[in-house]
């Protein structure tokens, strides 16, 4: 057994044990439906947060997911009204989202910003632009996205795979490709793991910062783009504090704040874990909704703890 | 010195018959071996000729000329500043040069970038292990270059092929390619790093440091694998600090001092009494030994005793006394563990072994905040990484040791500290408009006298000074020597490392001298003089 997969493991073991928890608290808990339902809920953060697992393999950050999730609802909402049909808008969110990346990217390496600053500025920028164009809530009225988050596979038991939680994984797919079988995907690592060392290797490192925001914006609009089919609406407020939802699916997920080491995979696992927290917090009715912010520290802070142990015996025994 | 004549003259004499002999085919060097008759007249495997680069401010390589031949271990020696990493990089694509041209087999090449170096067949094996550790085996050893199958990694063949790599060091059974590179030894990563480095193609092989935090088992298992890429006609240029592996290893020795080549010869007839010289160099002016009744403040029991104390991998355990009035200098050639020397008493390296007792207690666990308190003070050898803050104040600088030692709670009033302040620059004579301006815009040798003022505003009993005139003006320099005169003259027991032979005659009562991280002896007052210490560092006497 190779101990890569060990975070990755430790992640899908905490969301079975999570999982049957709320099967022993919750008669029809354990059901394809509840966890279709998560799916679904989740898959816009969760796509987002694959970006995001880019960006924080590389050792970086990126702050301005939560306003680019709002920025292309709204837009792609106005250019409804427009008479746009909404995957041609969806389409130009894409490409939109990953050029502010890769523009985010080339700030952070030619003026050698850190990225939080660069991409806090991207935050404050996207949600400014929200609010010029739209200050309430804009309905799609186009029946396609009606019909399309309608569209899902149903599973045994009842539950259904819903079409945002199939984009979502299509993203997943796509992303566990470009991470582990592309030489981009082992530049991030390398870049990550050690930079001085990418360097010297001979490792692009403008060429892969660049991509890698550029990836972390696409997959933000992506996210913005599932969020306003599943909603059928832009508003200007959607997706505040996603950033931060993401980075924690992350890290709960095994990736390492410090770069380097993690998985795309385990990023589905950890943000379905904050999914199943607040779904068992939803389903108990009485309990308070801050319930749900101070399990998911609890639990991110024994995660963080857990990945520093680890770590820290792997680099022992290599240390001179 | 006499050094720079007869192997200046050797090494003129290949670039006027270069061209007369007509460049050969590249491949023919295996034959030669290196045996230096023929030298002159065959083509080398790599030439640096008239090599040049200059830094704001810096010449760092002037007109050096620089050949290895094939199947030849090629020690570059010299100390820092000296230009060996200036000409390594060169080398490998890493710097351009301003001026020079390279011949690689006799072919004028253009190396403008590590990737043009690699394609050359130049493999570089850096200091530090230049790897990544999270990451597994094989990814570093394919990384850039994975094979691909229908556009995406064959991960399968890219595994066969991190073995194959290994297997001509023939160390892949030791090793598994999916495991991260970090979990294995310094010693496994820097042979990963070799295989790494190593194509079917490589001509030159630049190893920098390779044994730098190796044990001595480690260090003769890279040997033999160095040996027997030697004997598959490789090209090897080798840099250490450690001059007895240089003597263990190395066919030829060139040595670099201040940007221009000193002298090249094979290692048999470059004995470490001619190198060490060619190394050090000898600064014009003469130095005057401190008069002896200058030192006869001397007196009572030794206020430092430092008994077998070492650390495995840093420096071998040594024995070390200090006594109040006295200036012991620690004396050795770069690497050779000064540094390590004054931090392990100082307990900014802890120490493995050993004893360490000051003014009569022992010192159980060394720590930088402990020797404070027992008043021992330490002036590092990098100003700027390690003993200032350049953007705060002068004063705020001098007060950081004190508040260090009275704790965060009894914080020192603005007044007081402005007086004291004033009261070191005045002492020191820094130069300064006041005590408010920050101190990276001083000069070098203002810097140090700050660092200085620091260590002495927390009233020290033994003060560490490591380095204290580098990269500091001639004027300062004499500022500083004076100073710690001075401060002898007044009871402190002080503890001096430095690079520069005159500066340590001039101050020491005693030295320490050390090679390849050992002490390798002890020169008393009466018997201090260049060429003892010369003499001491290489092996002569003991």
């Amino acid at each position: 057994m190779n101990e890569k997969f060990l975070p990755l493991l430790a992640t899908i073991a905490v969301f079975v044990a999570i999982f049957v928890i709320g099967g022993l608290l919750y008669n029809n808990f354990m059901s394809t439906q509840v966890l279709g339902d998560i799916l679904a809920d989740n898959a816009f953060i969760i796509t987002a947060a694959f970006g995001t697992t880019f960006v924080i393999l590389s050792g970086g950050i990126d702050l301005s997911i939560g306003s680019m999730i709002g920025f292309v609802g709204v837009v792609i909402a106005n250019l409804d009204l427009a008479g746009w049909h909404p995957l041609l808008a969806a389409a130009l969110m894409l490409g939109f989202g990953f050029l502010f990346g890769a523009l985010q990217g080339l700030i952070i390496d030619i003026c050698d910003i850190q990225p939080f600053i660069v991409t806090l500025a991207g935050l404050f920028l996207l949600r400014g632009a929200c609010f010029m164009i739209n200050l309430d809530s804009v309905p799609i009225q186009n029946g396609f996205v009606g019909w399309f988050s309608g569209l899902g596979i149903p599973l045994p038991g009842g539950g259904v795979l819903r079409s945002s939680a199939i984009v979502m994984l299509l993203a997943l797919a796509g992303g566990i490709v470009i991470a582990h079988f592309t030489r981009f995907g082992a530049n991030v690592y390398a870049i990550g793991g050690d930079r001085t060392s990418a360097t010297l290797m001979g490792v692009p490192v403008r060429r892969t910062t660049v991509g890698i925001y550029a990836l972390g914006g696409f997959y933000s609009a992506l996210g913005g783009v599932i969020y306003a089919f599943y909603t059928s609406s832009g508003y200007p407020l959607a997706g505040s504090g996603a950033e931060l939802t993401a980075i924690a699916s992350v890290v709960l997920g095994g990736t390492m704040l410090t770069g380097g080491v993690g998985m795309v995979a385990g990023t589905l696992f950890g943000g379905m874990i904050l999914g199943l927290i607040a779904t068992i917090i939803i389903f108990n009715g009485t309990l308070n909704g801050a319930w749900i912010m101070i399990v998911s520290g609890v639990l991110l802070f024994v995660f963080i703890v857990l990945q520093r142990s680890l770590v820290g015996s792997l680099r022992m025994r290599g240390a001179a | 010195m006499a050094q720079d004549a007869p192997q200046g003259r050797r090494f003129e004499s290949p670039r006027a018959s270069f061209d007369a002999s007509g460049p050969k085919k590249p491949g023919d060097g295996d034959e030669v071996g290196g045996t230096c008759l023929e030298q002159t007249i065959v083509t080398a495997r790599i030439e640096m000729l008239g090599v040049s680069k200059a830094f704001p401010g810096v010449r760092a390589l002037d007109g050096v000329d620089f050949r290895v031949e094939a199947g030849e271990v090629h020690a570059l020696m010299g100390e820092n500043g000296a230009g060996k990493s200036t000409l390594i990089k060169i080398m490998t694509g890493a710097v351009q040069g301003d001026a020079g041209e390279i011949r690689l087999d006799g072919q004028t090449v253009r190396i403008g970038s590590t990737g043009d170096a690699q394609a050359l067949g130049i493999g570089t094996v850096y200091q530090e292990v230049n790897l990544v550790p999270t990451m597994s085996v094989t990814k570093n050893m394919t990384l850039l270059r994975q094979p691909k199958r229908f556009g995406l990694i064959d991960w399968r063949e890219a595994r066969r092929r991190a073995r194959q790599r290994l297997e001509r060091l023939n160390i892949a059974s030791q090793i598994d390619v999916e495991r991260p590179l970090g979990s294995y030894s310094v010693a496994v990563q820097q042979l990963v790093a070799i295989a790494r480095a190593l194509e079917d193609d490589t001509r030159v092989l630049v190893l920098d440091e390779p044994t730098a935090s190796l044990d001595a088992n480690e260090t003769a298992l890279l040997f033999g694998i160095v040996r027997d890429l030697k004997a598959r006609g490789i090209a090897i240029v080798f840099i250490t600090h450690f001059i007895d592996q240089v003597y263990a290893i190395a066919d030829r020795i060139s040595v670099l001092r201040n940007g221009r080549r000193v002298g090249s010869a094979p290692t048999s007839e470059l004995p470490p009494l001619q190198l060490i010289p060619m190394m050090l160099g000898r600064e014009l002016e003469t130095t005057e030994r401190r008069a002896a009744s200058e030192s006869s403040a001397i007196h009572g029991e030794p206020i430092l005793v430092a008994e077998g104390v070492g650390r495995r991998r840093v420096m071998a355990p040594f024995d070390l006394t200090l006594r109040p009035g006295e200036v012991v200098g620690l004396s050795g050639l770069l690497g050779s563990g000064r540094t390590e020397v004054a931090k392990l008493v100082f307990g900014a390296i802890k120490r493995d072994s050993g004893k360490l007792t000051i003014a009569g207690a022992e010192v159980k666990s060394a720590s930088p905040a402990r020797s404070l308190h027992l008043g021992v003070a330490y002036c590092p050898e990098d100003r700027k990484a390690e003993g200032l803050f350049a953007e705060l104040s002068v004063r705020e600088n001098i007060i950081l040791g004190l508040q260090t030692k009275r704790g965060w709670l009894r914080r020192l009033s603005f007044d007081a500290q402005q007086a004291l302040a004033e009261a070191m620059i005045e002492a020191l004579g820094i130069a300064t408009p006041d005590a408010d301006k920050p101190v990276g815009q001083l000069s070098g040798g203002n810097q140090q006298k700050v660092v200085l003022a620091r260590a002495l505003t927390s009233d020290p009993r033994i003060l560490i000074l490591d380095e204290p005139t580098r990269g500091i003006d001639v004027g300062a320099h004499a500022e500083i020597v004076a100073l710690i005169r001075k401060l002898c003259a007044e009871g402190l027991a002080l503890l001096v490392a430095s690079s520069e032979l005159d500066e340590l005659v001039a101050v020491s009562d005693r030295i320490a001298v050390l090679r390849d991280r050992r002490k390798v002896g002890e020169i008393e007052e009466r018997a201090i003089d260049r060429q003892t210490i010369i003499d001491t560092i290489a092996g002569a006497r003991t």
